[in-house]
């Protein structure tokens, strides 16, 4: 397995195991995530992708295993040590789960209600920032939930997850239900804020074109477990059939071929 | 020329006091910020470099950044670029034109729904019409299943209410009439209140809290899972398959709670005089016989349709509201309650009207 240069493990799972009753989801899964690297988790569908990202983030506890994030034995940890660390992460759900009572500015201000001593005003200025850094117009700060398409809903809940400058980022499906143009705006979005705020991204994803286009390393589950981790490069390598059809299939190739395109002509 | 030092971690638990020390330099002279003793920065700080920087050079002063680290000046120029371009919303005047088109909108919009309702109802009319012509269209198995949802698991709740009802009834009339020492007309007092008005009432206030929620929730959620749709695009009628079976599941059984309803007042009221005042049931039957025509039994029966059609069509017009969110399948379960509700009472308050004029 190749790692980035700076190889400094900023979430560690080992031995993880999830079951529902009878059905085992994860048996024995081990993954590693660097600091400042994307991360693409991807699998056929009730692989546990999503399962997967709400066990790192303690919503989902599981059967044994054992879980470090930035350093911190989650399941171990005492309350204030779980506060701490969530507040070093940040989370953006399927469709945003935006507060439906609040409007767009008042939910990336919840997060940073936590911070003592922070002005009222300065905090709607900062959450302001927040807002446009994600690609949404101003006047959106207004808005509420219900007001927005699914494409600002989902921008609106990547700013909550951006509001205390979170070092791990966790993303389920981020362009899942978004059209192609808005999916390809969202990953530039990803990539380019993942670089510049020096994030660590944990990405769970369907998309090919996602992967392409801001992960750096790519996760696959299949058979219970993280079957093989390595660039797109590698997983083109891989043999197994799912990881191959999976990686050659003719959308695998179109999205391929749209990742070389720009760089060809 | 000011020069502005900032050393060690700027983030956003102190950023409060770095904006204040930032918004105090005077845009009257070129500045130039030292960051070449900045360790851990977060965007809150940036931001507020990134706001100083624009003040300054809006005052025509040139700003300057020296020393900065590659991260800092990523996040710096990051923050720089993202500045949102406040906006100011064209503020709304409201004139008293507006107010009075507000209170004429309510109003016409109170009697949309009014003409909806009964749109409604000529629908229901119509297609149990057609039902009794294409006996095969009519759905037999969701009636039989609405009419035990409907009637058969309300009976213990009614059958209680009712009875408590009694109870009380009795009670606080015997405590009055006792001054008089007429306390034998609780009898009358009991057999008139009950069953004219307190039995079908009562019942259909709990059966609209009941069932008119429900059938907003149902028809409400397939409503917002395109069920409704695509029922249409099969060639299937809602009206025909949703609303008739639950409208005349309600028909049939609104009546038999309401009997259930009086049966059991009167039973509570009986059991209340027999206790408190020692009239015994077998006075208390004779009383009952002697003294109560069983004009009352109809005039309450009567209302039992009326009331049931009311709370069915309120809480399938609800469900046919509910917009594709959550939101709206709440709000509108609660209206169909509220709205089936009053419109009970004020056709309760019709009804009793209409008898007094023709003196039933």
């Amino acid at each position: 397995m190749d790692s980035p240069p700076n190889s400094d493990v900023i979430i560690r799972l080992r031995g993880i195991r999830n079951q529902f009753g009878r059905h085992v989801v994860h048996d024995g899964l081990d993954l590693d995530v660097h600091r400042g690297e994307i991360l693409g988790v991807v699998g056929g569908s009730g692989t546990g992708k999503s399962v997967l990202l709400r066990t790192i983030t303690g919503l989902q506890t599981p059967v044994a295993g054992r879980i470090e994030v930035l350093g911190t034995d989650v399941r171990t940890a005492d309350e204030d040590t779980r506060v701490a660390l969530e507040r070093r992460w940040g989370v953006m759900f399927q469709d945003g789960a935006l507060f439906s009572s609040l409007n767009v500015r008042e939910n990336v201000e919840v997060p940073m209600r936590a911070v003592p001593g922070l002005d009222p005003g300065l905090r709607g200025r900062l959450a302001d920032l927040k807002v446009s850094m994600v690609g949404l117009p101003y006047l959106a700060g207004d808005k509420f939930p219900s007001e927005l398409s699914g494409g600002m809903r989902k921008r609106a809940g990547l700013a909550r997850a951006l509001a205390l400058d979170p070092e791990l980022l966790f993303l389920d499906e981020p362009t899942a239900g978004l059209d192609p143009i808005g999916a390809a705006d969202f990953d530039t979005l990803i990539h380019g804020l993942s670089r510049s705020l020096g994030l660590t991204v944990f990405l769970v994803t369907h998309d090919l074109d996602t992967l392409h286009a801001t992960c750096d390393r790519i996760a696959v589950l299949a058979e219970n477990k993280v079957l093989v981790t390595g660039t797109m490069k590698d997983m083109l390598r891989v043999d197994h059939p799912w990881v191959h059809e999976y990686f050659h299939g003719p959308r695998a190739r179109a999205a391929d071929a749209s990742a070389k395109g720009p760089g060809d002509r | 020329m000011t020069r502005v030092v900032l050393r060690g971690a700027f983030l956003i638990a102190n950023v409060t006091k770095l904006e204040q020390r930032l918004g105090a330099i005077a845009a009257t002279s070129p500045v130039q910020a030292d960051l070449s003793a900045v360790g851990r920065i977060d965007t809150s700080a940036a931001w507020a470099l990134a706001t100083l920087q624009l003040r300054i050079e809006q005052a025509g002063q040139s700003f300057e950044v020296c020393g900065a680290s590659d991260k800092v000046a990523s996040l710096l120029r990051t923050v720089t670029d993202a500045l949102p371009r406040i906006e100011s919303q064209p503020p709304v005047r409201t004139s008293l034109r507006d107010r009075i088109e507000t209170v004429g909108r309510a109003v016409t919009q109170a009697a949309q729904f009014v003409l909806d309702l009964i749109r409604y109802y000529g629908l229901f009319l119509s297609r149990l019409g057609r039902a009794l012509r294409h006996p095969s269209e009519f759905r037999l198995t969701a009636l039989v299943h609405h009419c035990e949802d409907v009637g058969l698991r309300a009976v213990p709740i009614v059958a209680l209410m009712s009875f408590l009802i009694g109870v009380v009834l009795a009670f606080q009339g015997a405590t009055q009439l006792r001054q008089f020492g007429a306390e034998v007309f609780v009898v009358d007092l009991l057999a008139i209140s009950i069953l004219r008005e307190l039995g079908i009432l009562l019942t259909s206030i709990v059966v609209a809290g009941r069932t008119a929620s429900a059938y907003t929730a149902a028809i409400g959620s397939m409503k917002m899972r395109e069920e409704i749709d695509a029922m249409r695009t099969l060639g299937l009628d809602p009206a025909m398959t949703l609303f008739v079976p639950r409208i005349l599941a309600l028909v049939l059984m609104l009546p038999i709670l309401g009997l259930v309803a009086d049966l059991m007042g009167l039973f509570g009221g009986g059991l209340m005089a027999w206790i408190d005042l020692g009239i015994s049931p077998a006075m208390f039957t004779t009383r009952l016989v002697e003294g109560t025509d069983v004009s009352h039994v109809f005039v309450g029966m009567i209302k039992a349709p009326f009331f049931a059609v009311i709370i069915g069509i309120v809480g399938c017009h609800a469900g046919m509201q509910v917009k594709s969110n959550a939101e709206s399948l709440g709000r509108m379960t609660s209206n169909a309650v509220v709205t089936a509700i009053f419109a009970v009472i004020v056709a309760d308050a019709v009804f009793s009207i209409v008898f007094g004029q023709i003196g039933i």
